[in-house]
């Protein structure tokens, strides 16, 4: 048994949170949440460079050929840094969706230019403010022609092709999903607004778009789960870089401001709040750890080592921005203070794949299904 | 990154699984304990011999070099070992107090031939140790305490007294920090000593808990004398060594035994609800997924802790975290599970209760869990100041002599009461 990152994944994220400090540093982040601009276009090139995009994508696809803990080593420096570019969409989602059941022409088509960062993929699966599950999607397929509406899709509007979950018209019958080159006819995207504009969304809407099948006709719910199962464990290091950045930052504020003639870091009050927040946080990073195992070694133990690393980091990021936030006091409800920037990325980040609840929810039901009937 | 067994690992699981398969009874029900299947008199004596056995096997310390009876094992077998004796049922509460506080105290401090004589009879389970620190009107202000030592001769004589010494009334020996001199500031007039818990003068009294049971004692000094050849470090410098018991105690206090996720998941799915199965129910659900993800967050961070050891790195106040999360959330689980029986939630009777009642008990003996060993208040401190560096509370006592130190009415044992 060995419980850390090897010297190389080591070497791989002083790597990273050097790059991404020079590069990310939340100046730049700032500049994306004040401008019109869906993401930062340098920074995703500089990633694209040292094959970030490709890390996990094998090399006769034109990926760097790494492995999954070398993308959790990079997830985890990405949350940190609030990085704002299409990463989690392209990488984590819309690349795993093509591994695990494109067909060798669509991997030869998209993996090479997505290992690039030339190509941006995203997930279309929401429709609005409900879980989606089998029962309720109401985009439907025609043969290979989609209609209706995804919101919100994270990274839809600078995406080149989206993987979208449908049903087939008019029956009951299961869910397929879609790769849809988003540049075609019947095709409206429009650019929404989140919590988080750091990171970019939009509404899809189809009017018989071409699309292409991706996997088993009927099995893409059954794919959805295992995408989402994947992208859970990256998005838990995302959450606990995150909360560990925020963390930070508020024990640096806590030493640096005084008050009745005291750093603020020296009042119970606020040591026992960081204390919890430190003990939340090392409790994810040790749920994604046993996440990131699972992934790296495809284990049986998958879906609810990767729900518990959900439900872990998705709480632990937003108690740290929040907590955050409150040690600044005034100062942190300012928009001038970065700290809102942490919380609305935790928010965010806690719905991008489905609700803490859901996620509880999901673990629970795999619990039972390995306890039995 | 690797969670499965190496080669070498796996050897020596099968190895330990083995043995305890041997040695070791199964429980009857979930959460069974040692006290709970064969009482006080008769558990101790078959502790001795389990602890007998088990030091036999090379099992008791498999850390410590082999000179002292150890195995010179890894970090990893040692987590190895706990794994695998977690399934079966074996005494609890009687060695890991001498074992992992005071014997690692003296290793530090005593003479080659006082750690030959004390180790292996401690480790064989033969001599039961514990540790007289805490005192009644000193309880997280460990410093503040009044019990006195006066050189006289080549001896010592001790007189106050100690409280919440868990397991006073079966140990040979003790650990104890005492005040030698009441002019220097609290931490400064300290010294530190190792003495026979049935020498002249001592009086160990038992007290009587929530729960009802009474695992640990007011302990009273009256002319006690102990050789100046059993202090540990220099004379005034009892609160070094006193650290070097706490990071200790660190280590060895993690996790409180009690009922945990695998009790009230069973419990879920046993139980009805008005609207079904308990375990149906969103909100139950929902608190179970918490336990579960914060169970499993303290599993694999002792895994981190034990990867960074087996690297040779020092365990920091990390450790710390394991308390401050198993007590409170063993005292939840608990009040929980007695909702979920709802009026019957109220049965203690082992008879009666599902789980012969070890929800009930866990209610009763759980807040003990966030006191003992540090506070769950004094632990965040801890967290706070040496991991996230935060400055310490104002301590406006640190330079007065301790003899002119305010200090209110000292806070009654529950001793007192009864004399």
């Amino acid at each position: 048994m060995n419980f850390a990152f090897s010297d190389e994944q080591q070497a791989l994220r002083d790597q990273a949170r050097k790059f991404l400090s020079d590069r990310a540093a939340p100046a730049r982040v700032r500049r994306i949440l004040e401008s019109d601009e869906p993401f930062d276009r340098e920074l995703w090139r500089g990633m694209g460079e040292l094959a970030w995009t490709g890390t996990a994508i094998p090399e006769s696809y034109g990926g760097a050929g790494f492995g999954y803990l070398e993308l959790c080593v990079l997830a985890e420096e990405l949350g940190r840094s609030l990085a704002p570019t299409p990463f989690s969409s392209s990488v984590y989602l819309a690349t795993e969706a093509l591994l695990l059941a494109g067909s060798a022409e669509q991997k030869q088509r998209w993996l090479p230019r997505l290992a690039l960062g030339e190509a941006i993929g995203c997930l279309a699966l929401a429709e609005g403010p409900r879980a989606p599950h089998p029962g309720n999607l109401e985009t439907v397929a025609r043969g290979h022609r989609l209609s209706g509406a995804k919101l919100p899709v994270a990274d839809g509007d600078v995406a080149d092709f989206a993987i979208v979950a449908a049903r087939p018209e008019g029956g009951a019958a299961a869910v397929s999903l879609y790769v849809v080159p988003l540049d075609g006819a019947g095709i409206t995207r429009t650019r929404v607004e989140t919590v988080d504009p750091t990171r970019s969304h939009a509404r899809l809407v189809f009017d018989a778009a071409a699309a292409e099948p991706l996997g088993e006709p009927g099995g893409g719910w059954a794919l959805v789960e295992r995408l989402l199962d994947r992208a859970a464990v990256l998005f838990a290091f995302e959450q606990v870089g995150g909360a560990q950045a925020a963390l930070d930052m508020a024990r640096d504020y806590a030493l640096g401001r005084f008050a009745f003639g005291r750093p603020i870091g020296s009042f119970q009050a606020i040591k026992h709040k960081l204390a919890d927040v430190y003990v939340a946080l090392e409790l994810a990073r040790s749920n994604a750890y046993y996440g990131a195992w699972a992934l790296s070694t495809d284990a049986p133990a998958l879906p609810v080592a990767a729900a518990a690393a959900r439900v872990a980091a998705s709480e632990a990021f937003y108690l740290a921005a929040k907590e955050n936030i409150q040690t600044h006091g005034g100062m942190g409800f300012t928009w001038e203070f970065d700290c809102h920037m942490y919380y609305r990325r935790a928010k965010l980040l806690a719905l991008a794949i489905g609700s803490t609840p859901r996620w509880k929810d999901r673990l629970i039901a795999r619990l039972e299904a390995r306890a039995g009937a | 990154m690797d969670f499965n067994d190496s080669k070498d690992e796996a050897a020596f699981r099968a190895e330990a699984r083995a043995w305890l398969e041997r040695t070791a009874e199964r429980r009857a029900y979930p959460g069974e304990t040692w006290k709970a299947r064969y009482g006080e008199a008769e558990g101790l004596a078959r502790a001795k011999e389990f602890q007998a056995k088990k030091h036999a096997a090379g099992f008791a310390a498999i850390t410590w070099a082999t000179e002292y009876g150890g195995r010179g094992g890894t970090a990893i077998q040692q987590v190895i070992y706990n794994q695998e004796e977690s399934r079966v049922l074996v005494p609890r509460g009687y060695f890991e107090i001498g074992l992992g506080m005071c014997i690692p105290t003296l290793h530090a401090y005593a003479t080659e031939a006082q750690k030959q004589r004390y180790t292996p009879k401690a480790l064989a389970g033969e001599e039961i140790w514990c540790q007289l620190f805490s005192e009644p009107a000193a309880g997280s202000d460990l410093a503040g305490l009044r019990t006195r030592s006066v050189k006289d001769g080549s001896d010592w004589i001790i007189n106050g007294q100690k409280i919440w010494t868990s397991g006073a009334h079966f140990a040979d020996y003790g650990i104890i920090v005492t005040r030698s001199d009441p002019k220097a500031p609290k931490h400064k007039g300290l010294t530190f000593f190792f003495l026979d818990m049935r020498s002249p003068g001592i009086e160990v009294r038992r007290i009587k808990q929530v729960s009802g049971a009474s695992n640990f004692n007011e302990v009273y000094f009256t002319d006690v004398r102990v050789p100046d050849t059993q202090r540990l470090g220099a004379v005034g410098q009892g609160w070094g060594v006193s650290i070097t018991t706490l990071m200790n105690e660190r280590l060895a206090v993690g996790d409180v035994a009690g009922p945990d996720f695998d009790e009230i998941f069973a419990l879920a799915r046993a139980v009805e609800l008005p609207d079904g199965p308990a375990i149906k129910n969103a909100a139950v659900r929902e608190r179970l997924a918490d336990w579960y993800v914060r169970q499993q967050g303290l599993r694999y961070t002792r895994f981190r802790t034990m990867t960074a050891l087996s690297r040779g790195e020092t365990p920091g106040p990390e450790a710390s975290i394991a308390k401050v999360v198993s007590a409170s959330k063993l005292q939840e689980i608990a009040g929980f599970a007695m909702d979920l029986e709802d009026m019957g939630g109220a049965v203690l009777d082992p008879a009666l209760a599902p789980m012969r009642a070890a929800f009930q008990e866990a209610l009763l003996y759980s807040p003990g869990g966030r006191i003992a060993g540090g506070t769950d208040e004094i632990l965040r401190n801890i967290i706070a100041e040496r991991v996230l560096g935060l400055p310490a509370d104002v301590r406006i006592d640190k330079e007065l002599p301790f003899d002119e130190l305010p200090s209110g009415s000292a806070a009654p044992g529950p001793g007192a009461r009864k004399r």
